[in-house]
């Protein structure tokens, strides 16, 4: 399995497992992690938490409304002027996926600075 | 580089937390809000009742079953588990309101929203309605019964509170990003001051003491009399007071202070208002009285009530409730059915106080320097310091206008006295009324009600009916409290009250039925003073006139009573404002407006034009004779509608009748033209910009949501007809409450239905499922489950147990 694979899929299983305990900002420390043990290079390093968070976020909403038939989504679509659950629901995959995606380079990041450190 | 890259990434990080942990404005903590797990998501659900809860302090297992619109039916085996339940239950689905509702009576709102609220908590503060709460829960508190059963409601709640988790926090505290706080006694007492704010705040004095200054005796004596020319009271005219012998106060001769200042209080919707009426036994077709109550107030989403049956073995009570008190306000049992109407009533007075000197420490009464207590007022605002307010109380009330609050005179200040802040045990009426059995425990229950004063109307299965008009009135000197009174002068205070066995009432009328709405109280037989500051005249006399048509009537008849959109008040001015126009003057346009309103049947229905213009026409043409009270300098008083249509009628030459700002001198024909031609062009704008102006669309009514009317949680457009001054008094935001029609057949044959949903949650679908059955005038069967009876058709049940 490649890099990209691993991060991709522990980022998502550490979202989901960090959800039952932390607030909203367990995909900032999913990917965090996912970003140290599965460092990626350059986009990347954000593309991929990006993507796994923004699945995550997307479908996870997706099935809690459709079970209400979207009742409270359509009038928060409004309410945030976005006017379309389909709008709302990519709106939340994006600031989910745009935590993690930052989270997941400071990970990158933080692992380097790390390795450089003299020993 | 690395260094750098890292440095940066660090800070993109703490960014995107911070911008997304955080409210902007009026945007939520975007991370929290939008999260799967603990955003609005977790709000998207439809109530469905947990089989089993485990509640602390309960001492028995409660049963509770959910119909079909998700009215809870609740079964216990004694007060204090009811109680419990209640309150539970209650929070269960309107917590947020609960608080929100509380926090407003308290002026606690800058605390959620910042400084915008500032001004409308110090007026809060400044009107006493922390105190007045304070005094009714140390009446409460004095009386142990009913403060046990409070405590056992405010477990109920705060169970509740305890037992959620953040992410199901109802929705309203993620946007505005604040977390509910503990329930108390006190909140319950804050919200009973609310309803008293809202019906029992009203009064000009202030407005009036300015009126009579700038036109004169004579002149305020004919605008504003204190019995309109028709008068249909709530009282029958019939009725005979020879079994009271009243309490004389004499009036003093003294003088009244003739300054007032520019700027007061906003006043509650004037619209507040309510319909009850009754037939006996004898006048009923099926030989059992029939009651009807209709609510109006402000068309709020989660709505003002919450409706519930309430039962133990010793009693079975169903009706609607207010989040947050105990017990049923408006319903009936197995034995009564009771409805309230507002018994409006000049019940809040002002006294100019004289101050020593600017260190306000001391105020002159009865020739003496009597000290002034203050109530130091901390308002708390989000994200600012807390504003200290320091309020001076007399011993007629706070001292609401000074020099720190819309005054600059430091030696002048104006105290309220209102008898909100008596304090009273309403609660207990409330708890007495849903065990009375018959007219003595109904009479006992009503008692020990203080503010807002209520037209309690009555009916009992033994075929009692009655009305009492109950609250605690000041008795008055004829003419006190219409205007500012002197502080300083003892006469001028409050020289006690109308004992309680004198408050106007009727048991069994010779007429058959009982009926209030808003209307003067009593004809001028009745030995005490009671003026009028703005009492209803139509409604009133549209449902008596009803009630005395017929032999006999039956629920449908109330059903169309409640739905009826007639307009008296049209049919007395319109036919003199058409004869005014000369229709061969008038342009095509003007014409085609004009055959219009001619051909209009006075009925405010959805698909009426008429109502349109009409309602245009006729609040052009009161603006424009009483252009003279257009003033920004001091806060006037405009005649109430009844003496408008009386003086457009009958005196149509008046001096009132001219515009000040015209050379020439006009008379109501000049006036009502003049509006006619406006209202045309007002009518056609509106025609060209959104099409047509039937009644339905021009008017709009809508409900808002209870937060600044937060459009996307509020139900516009709905198409329903009516308006203030029909029996079916819906205007654009603001009508029936709840509609309730209660036979008293054994058991009780009951309909209801009101503008909202039993759930104050905007993802559920029991948000606002009644709205569309209460806009087109249908009403839900209700379901009256006897004691210990399994419910008739399957239900969602739930069962409450005592935790270990």
């Amino acid at each position: 399995m490649k890099s990209i694979h691993k991060n991709f899929i522990a980022t998502l299983i550490l979202g989901l497992l960090f959800s039952f305990f932390l607030p909203w900002w367990n995909v900032m420390v999913a990917a965090f992690v996912a970003g140290i043990l599965f460092p990626l290079k350059k986009w990347l390093a954000f593309f991929t938490p990006f993507l796994a968070i923004f699945i995550l976020w997307s479908f996870q909403t997706s099935i809690i409304s459709a079970s209400n038939d979207f009742i409270l989504a359509k009038k928060i679509a409004q309410l945030l002027y976005v006017n379309n659950t389909i709008l709302l629901i990519i709106l939340t995959g994006i600031i989910g996926g745009l935590a993690a995606g930052l989270a997941g380079v400071y990970g990158k990041q933080f692992l380097n600075i790390l390795k450089n450190q003299p020993q | 580089m690395k260094l750098f890259k890292f440095l940066l990434s660090l800070i993109a990080v703490i960014a995107v937390f911070y911008a997304l942990n955080n409210k902007f404005g009026d945007v939520p903590p975007l991370g929290h809000f939008l999260s799967p797990q603990t955003g609005f998501w977790q709000n998207e659900e439809s109530d469905l009742p947990a089989e089993t809860l485990s509640i602390e302090g309960l001492l028995d297992e409660v049963k509770v079953y959910y119909d079909d619109d998700l009215i809870p039916h609740v079964f216990a085996q004694n007060d204090a588990d009811l109680y419990t339940a209640q309150g539970y239950i209650t929070a269960q689905h309107r917590l947020w309101q609960m608080e929100f509702q509380t926090h407003a009576a308290a002026g606690r709102l800058s605390e959620i929203i910042g400084e915008k609220a500032l001004n409308f908590d110090r007026t809060q503060r400044r009107k006493g309605m922390v105190y007045g709460a304070e005094q009714a829960l140390a009446k409460m508190a004095q009386d142990p019964e009913t403060m046990s059963l409070i405590d056992a409601y405010t477990n109920g709640v705060n169970n509740y509170i305890n037992s959620l988790n953040p992410s199901k926090y109802p929705v309203e505290y993620k946007l505005l990003d604040y977390k509910p706080e503990l329930w108390t006694p006190t909140k319950t007492a804050l919200l009973l001051m609310y309803m008293t704010d809202m019906l029992a705040a009203r009064d000009y004095d202030l407005e009036f003491t300015n009126t009579l200054r700038k036109f004169g005796k004579q002149n305020f004596d004919f605008l504003f009399p204190d019995f309109f020319d028709v008068n249909d009271p709530i009282i029958p005219k019939e009725r005979d007071w020879s079994d009271i012998n009243p309490v004389k106060v004499e009036v003093p001769f003294s003088e009244l202070p003739k300054d007032a200042i520019a700027n007061t209080f906003e006043k509650p919707d004037p619209n507040n208002g309510s319909n009850n009426w009754a037939v006996s036994a004898a006048k009923s077709v099926s030989g059992n009285p029939i009651l009807a109550n209709d609510p109006h107030l402000s068309l709020n989403i989660p709505s003002i009530w919450y409706v519930m049956q309430l039962a133990t073995s010793e009693r079975n009570t169903y009706g609607a409730t207010l989040p947050g008190a105990l017990g049923i306000v408006i319903g009936f049992n197995n034995d009564i059915a009771w409805g309230a109407t507002n018994a409006t009533r000049d019940v809040k007075d002002w006294y100019k106080i004289t101050f020593k000197d600017s260190t306000r420490q001391s105020y002159l009464h009865d020739n003496q320097w009597k000290q002034v207590t203050y109530r130091t007022e901390i308002i708390k605002q989000r994200n600012a310091d807390s504003y200290i307010d320091s309020v001076a109380y007399t011993h007629h009330g706070p001292v609401s206008y000074d020099s720190s609050f819309n005054t600059n005179n430091e030696l002048v200040g104006y105290a309220m006295q209102w008898t909100a802040h008596i304090g009273g045990n309403n609660q207990r009426t409330l708890l007495e009324l849903n065990k009375s059995k018959n007219y003595n425990d109904y009479k006992e229950a009503i008692k020990h009600f203080v503010a807002p004063a209520q037209n309690f109307a009555f009916v009992s299965r033994e075929g009692d009916i009655a009305l009492w008009i109950q609250g605690q009135f000041p008795n008055k000197w004829e003419g006190q409290g219409k205007f500012l009174m002197d502080g300083s002068n003892p006469e001028h205070d409050w020289q006690g009250f109308i004992p309680q066995e004198h408050n106007a009432h009727i048991l069994n009328p010779e007429r058959g039925f009982i009926s209030s709405a808003n209307q003067h109280p009593v004809d001028k037989s009745y030995p005490y003073y009671v003026f009028n500051d703005g009492y209803e005249a139509y409604r009133n006399r549209i449902i008596n006139d009803f009630l005395r048509s017929k032999e006999k009537f039956d629920i449908e008849d109330f059903k169309n009573l409640q739905n009826n959109n007639f307009s008296l008040k049209a049919s007395e001015a319109l036919p003199t404002m058409l004869n005014y126009i000369d229709p061969n003057k008038l342009s095509a346009e003007q014409k085609r407006i004009f055959d219009e309103i001619s051909n209009w049947n006075y009925l405010n229905n959805t698909n009426e034009v008429g109502t349109s213009i009409f309602e245009t026409w006729f609040s052009k043409l009161y603006e424009l004779m009483w252009d003279e009270f257009d003033s920004e300098a001091q806060a006037l008083k405009k005649p109430f509608t009844y003496q408008t249509i009386y003086i457009l009628n009958n005196y149509p030459d008046h001096e009132f009748m001219d515009i000040v700002d015209t050379p020439q001198k006009e008379t109501a024909k000049e006036l009502v033209h003049q509006s006619f031609i406006e209202t045309v062009n007002t009518i056609t704008d509106w025609q060209n910009k959104n099409g047509s102006y039937n009644w339905e669309r021009y008017k709009a009514t809508y409900v808002g949501h209870l937060l600044q009317g937060l459009p996307a949680f509020s139900r516009f457009n709905l198409p329903i007809g009516g308006n203030g001054d029909n029996v079916n008094a819906t205007k654009k935001n603001h009508g029936p409450s709840w509609k309730m029609i209660v036979e008293m057949s054994n058991p009780p044959k009951a309909f209801g239905i009101y503008p909202g949903g039993q759930s104050g949650n905007p993802g559920s679908k029991y948000y606002d499922n009644l709205i569309d059955d209460w806009a087109a005038g249908n009403y839900r069967k209700i379901i009256f489950m006897q004691f210990p009876n399994e419910p008739e058709q399957p239900m969602n049940s739930q069962t409450l147990k005592p935790k270990n």
